[in-house]
């Protein structure tokens, strides 16, 4: 059996085999948020993750869009939810210290159809009372944008329009809501759950139960399958899947805010972004698929990729691609999020179809779910005196100045060994995401964390060193040190000079 | 800060020698930093035989090779530091350093010498379908597990790229009891030596598919299989020549880029085919007292050549060190012909030259029976014929200096003429 360690924080209670107030299924940014939001009261809390990590599933592969909002329609949740959720950013930036910038997009248009699409976006902008959203001339583009097509007739510009790091964000809020006391099973699937007197039982596939009195349903593109095993089914998950190029650092400064293209009838068009690491971002297309691991990516959708990017941005560099990656949006036959209790089993709450803009909505998607549980928990939440909505900023060895970097090696001299020479990611920051809550347990773990093999050679350089740390600090052998999941082994074994003992 | 005359970046065979010409020289302090935990660069993962025979005339695996540097920079006792990464290199020559044991560093050299080497392509770089499981690995990070590690990487291999790290490995993970299934090559020809073909795959019966490419690597945690197929001239698959395989692991050996982020924000020119720095006949850089040698200004394939270069590379900075570079002098442009991919140097200030001027090259496509010519403004000043050249192959060609200082040309063309182009 080759697992890397897990379920280190996997919850007293849990073993215990008392009832939870609330439990969670699935560590996604939705999850976690709630779980995050939950923590400031007085409630026993247990997230369920099948992965061995959390942020794992869609949180991990998207655009990393905090949308400005404009786009999702008000008459919707998520264009409410959009909206609501936006401004929220820059606090939780703050206490959680995950990336996130608020650096603008554009929409372009290139055609006078486009432009009136345009047109209806800042009327759905000003019903959502979205900031800043305006108009502007193709000369007022060029200008600040040199690298943008020729072509353009004109262009929305919303100045709230951010990027983040997806992955960062939910482990943060992970991190921090088990600061506060919630607890968090990885590698622990749920499998069924059964109305009991008091709420649930949910069983898992390693043969567990764990009780509770309400379960919230935060599956992503398994949501459907989690709210059909207690509730009178009324929704399907269509997984539609999206997939990336992401430039090297070196093609960064190709553009410096979000650049759409004007939705049409063919779809929402592909994005060129830089992301909150430095890199660019081009994609996604959108196409539906059956299976719903199905992660893969195609020769045909990447070149549709590459032609549509090419559009907004004609020399964009393809040739400086590092890596391309694939996502699946939680398409929800409703067209829409469901946020709110099953109608038949109302201790049940869905945080469902949480397609794009998901990732913007979440924080307000939280506060949502926070008070449908109140509901089901029968009143007030009692808040925690000692809720403490910060966690510890880590260091980041490559962003300090050379006066910072010399006084971090001075504490401690691991922040002079370079692991990653890509992104400068120091020996003293890997085992910092390996000890906190949370912490990492496999390569992608730590990748997710720190960014080794984050950068151009992916891993090349750095992968055996991230192991033979993680196999240290762990305390187990490097051979055992997987990628991600279970299953994801690197090493197949000793060769045969160090089998024969020489 | 701290002053020294030559520092030399990078402690591989190319600082190496650069450092110990460079004392030879008379230069009077030279310091190497190596970030690694050892001298000897990527040689010390080589274990096989193939290095050295054009400099030591035997065949010694890399460790011995780098062993015999090694040796000798102690013996000149030349200053290293290991564990040592450097952080920035600048027009002034000021460079920043880190290391656990001497925290930060500023150093202010007279001269340096890049030789940071190159890193591997990498599946991105190439975009390859499919999912991205575990056992996908660059063939050098397999190299790395296998010999410096001990830790084996796969059962059942695929090698997609015939670059002679990919090789290599192909031999070595035979030799540990793995079955490698296939090479595949999208280019007509292969990208390594010749030699390297019929000792590690021909002598272990490995197939070698040419004009091949990987559609699709399967399998969601862990590789279960890739399907390769038949390019067409537009390096495009096509339908109904797949082959499916079942593997547990990918090697990639597509190519290798010089390591030019120092170089960048030292704000030297970079070629933008060789992907490192526009260099002269001293090895000097865009910035002057700036010099590079080895795979950091282009990819080698034997290290002999490095060792050639890189001896240039320290003996000019020593020179220049002392004042005795010609700076001012008139300058001769190289530049690739019909058939050549690049050259190296790119300029030529003959005043500096001894009594020959070597110019490395590379040919863009296999040829036959060609000759390669170098004439200075349409003057031959040198003319051979091949029977055989192939990109994997560097080409060298020596040039008397004394033609060069007596014609004092504006550009030396190299040119492949005649022959046929090959497609294996
Ligand atoms: C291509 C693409 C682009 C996008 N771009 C943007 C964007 O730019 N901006 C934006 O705001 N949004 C964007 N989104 C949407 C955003 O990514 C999602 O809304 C968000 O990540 C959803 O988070 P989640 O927590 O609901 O889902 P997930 O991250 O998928 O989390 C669900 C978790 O549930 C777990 N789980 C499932 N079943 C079980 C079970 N039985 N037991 C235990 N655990 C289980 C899964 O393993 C998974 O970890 C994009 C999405 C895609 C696919
Ligand atoms: C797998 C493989 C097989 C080969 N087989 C053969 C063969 O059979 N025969 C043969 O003749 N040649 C062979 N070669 C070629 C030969 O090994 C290389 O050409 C040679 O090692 C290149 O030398 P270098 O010094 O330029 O680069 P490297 O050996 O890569 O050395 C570069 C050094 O610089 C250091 N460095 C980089 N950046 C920094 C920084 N910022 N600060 C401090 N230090 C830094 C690195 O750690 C490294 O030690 C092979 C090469 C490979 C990769």
């Amino acid at each position: 059996m080759r697992y890397g360690p897990y379920n280190h924080f996997t919850g007293s209670r849990m073993k215990r085999g008392e009832m939870y107030d609330v439990v969670i299924i699935g560590a996604g940014v939705i999850g976690c948020g709630i779980a995050r939001e939950l923590s400031r009261y007085d409630l026993s809390i247990l997230i369920l993750e099948k992965e061995g990590d959390v942020a794992d599933g869609t949180t991990k592969a998207n655009s990393a869009i905090v949308h400005a909002g404009f786009d999702a329609y008000h008459k919707t949740v998520n264009g409410q939810m959009n909206a609501r959720g936006n401004p929220m950013y820059d606090r939780l930036a703050a206490e959680l210290s995950f990336p996130f910038q608020r650096i603008g997009s554009l929409v372009l248009a290139f055609s006078e159809e486009e432009l009136a699409s345009l047109r209806e976006l800042i009327d759905n902008a000003n019903v959502l009372k979205i900031p800043g959203v305006e108009m502007l001339a193709p000369e007022t583009v060029h200008a600040k944008h040199a690298n943008l097509s020729q072509e353009i007739r004109g262009a929305l510009w919303a100045p709230t329009g951010g990027i983040c790091g997806p992955w960062e964000f939910a482990i943060a809020l992970a991190e921090n809501a088990v600061e506060n006391g919630a607890e968090l099973a990885l590698n622990t699937q749920v499998t069924g759950i059964q109305k009991t007197d008091a709420g649930f039982r949910l069983s898992t596939a390693a043969g567990g139960s764990i009780e509770s009195r309400v379960v919230v349903n935060a599956a992503g593109v398994y949501a459907d399958t989690i709210h059909n095993m207690v509730a009178e089914p009324f929704f399907e998950i269509h997984p539609k899947r999206g997939q990336y190029f992401l430039l090297d650092k070196a093609a960064g400064d190709i553009v410096d805010t979000v650049i759409f293209q004007a939705p049409t009838k063919a779809g929402k068009g592909v994005l060129v972004s830089p992301t909150v690491h430095g890199n660019i971002i081009v994609g996604p297309d959108a196409e539906y698929v059956e299976d719903r691991e199905d992660l893969r990516t195609t020769g045909p959708q990447l070149d549709y990729v590459r032609q549509a990017a090419r559009q907004s941005v004609p020399n964009i560099p393809f040739g400086m691609n590092i890596t391309t990656f694939a996502g699946l949006r939680a398409e929800s036959s409703t067209r829409d999020f469901i946020i709110g209790p099953a109608d038949d089993v109302p201790n049940f709450i869905n945080a469902a179809g949480m397609k794009s803009p998901g990732l913007s909505a979440a924080p307000a998607v939280a506060e949502e779910v926070v008070k449908h549980v109140g509901v089901a928990l029968g009143g007030e939440l009692k808040e925690r005196k000692d809720f403490n909505p910060h966690r510890r900023p880590a260091a980041h060895f490559a962003e300090a100045s050379p006066e910072k970097q010399a006084e971090l090696i001075a504490t401690d001299p691991r922040f002079a060994r370079i692991v990653c020479r890509c992104e400068y990611v120091t020996e003293a920051e890997v085992v910092d995401v390996i000890h906190r809550k949370v912490g990492a347990r496999s390569v992608d773990g730590v990748k997710r964390r720190a960014r080794p093999g984050g950068g151009r050679c992916q891993g090349g350089f750095c992968s055996p060193r991230v192991m033979e740390i993680l196999a240290r600090e762990l305390g187990t052998d490097m051979g055992d040190v997987l990628k991600d999941g279970p299953g994801s082994y690197i090493l197949t074994g000793r060769t045969k000079a160090v089998e024969g003992g020489m | 800060m701290q002053h020294y005359e030559v520092v030399i970046v990078g402690g591989g065979p190319a600082g190496l020698a650069a450092a110990i010409e460079a004392r030879k020289n008379g230069a009077q302090s030279v310091v190497v930093l190596e970030r690694d935990r050892e001298l000897g660069g990527i040689l010390q993962q080589c274990i096989h035989h193939g290095f050295g025979l054009v400099v030591f005339n035997e065949e010694l695996t890399g460790p011995e090779y780098a062993e015999r540097f090694i040796d000798e920079l102690m013996e000149l006792g030349i200053e290293y530091r290991l564990e040592t990464m450097v952080l920035e290199v600048n027009a002034d020559k000021t460079i920043r350093a880190i290391s656990p044991s001497d925290g930060m560093i500023e150093i202010q050299a007279k001269a340096i010498v890049l030789n940071m080497g190159c890193r591997e392509r990498t599946r991105g770089a190439i975009a390859i379908p499919g999912f991205r499981p575990a056992g996908v690995f660059s063939a050098g990070t397999a190299q790395r597990f296998v010999n410096m590690e001990g830790y084996m990487v796969g059962k059942r291999v695929v090698i997609l790229g015939s670059g002679d790290i990919g090789l290599i490995m192909a031999r070595r993970m035979a030799l540990e009891g793995a079955k490698v299934l296939a090479v595949a090559e999208i280019m007509p020809y292969s990208g390594g030596l010749t030699r390297n073909i019929v000792q590690c795959l021909h002598d272990y019966d490995i197939p070698l598919y040419l004009s091949h490419t990987i559609t699709e690597v399967r399998g969601k945690e862990r590789v279960e299989g890739v399907t390769i197929a038949e390019v067409d001239e537009n390096r495009k698959p096509m339908t109904g020549t797949e082959k499916h395989y079942d593997c547990d692991t990918l090697l990639l050996s597509v190519g290798l880029i010089p390591e030019n982020e120092l170089s960048r924000g030292a704000g030297i020119q970079l070629d933008p085919v060789t992907g490192g720095p526009i260099v002269n006949e001293a090895m000097e850089t865009s910035v002057p007292g700036i010099f590079a040698s080895g795979n950091v200004v282009h990819v080698h394939d034997l290290v002999d050549w490095v060792t050639e270069e890189s001896r240039r590379a320290g003996a000019y900075a020593a020179r220049y060190v002392q004042n005795k570079l010609v700076e001012d002098a008139s300058v001769i442009a190289s530049r690739p012909g019909d058939g050549i991919g690049y050259v190296v140097p790119h300029k030529v200030r003959p005043e500096n030259l001894n009594d020959k001027l070597a110019i490395f090259m590379r040919v863009k496509e296999v040829f036959h029976d060609a000759k390669l010519v170098v004439k200075a403004d349409g003057e031959v000043v040198y003319s051979r014929k091949k029977r055989h050249m192939a990109p994997g192959e560097m080409e060298i060609v020596q040039i008397d200096a004394q033609k060069l200082k007596d014609l004092k040309p504006a550009e030396l063309l190299v040119s492949v003429e005649g022959g046929e182009t090959v497609h294996v």
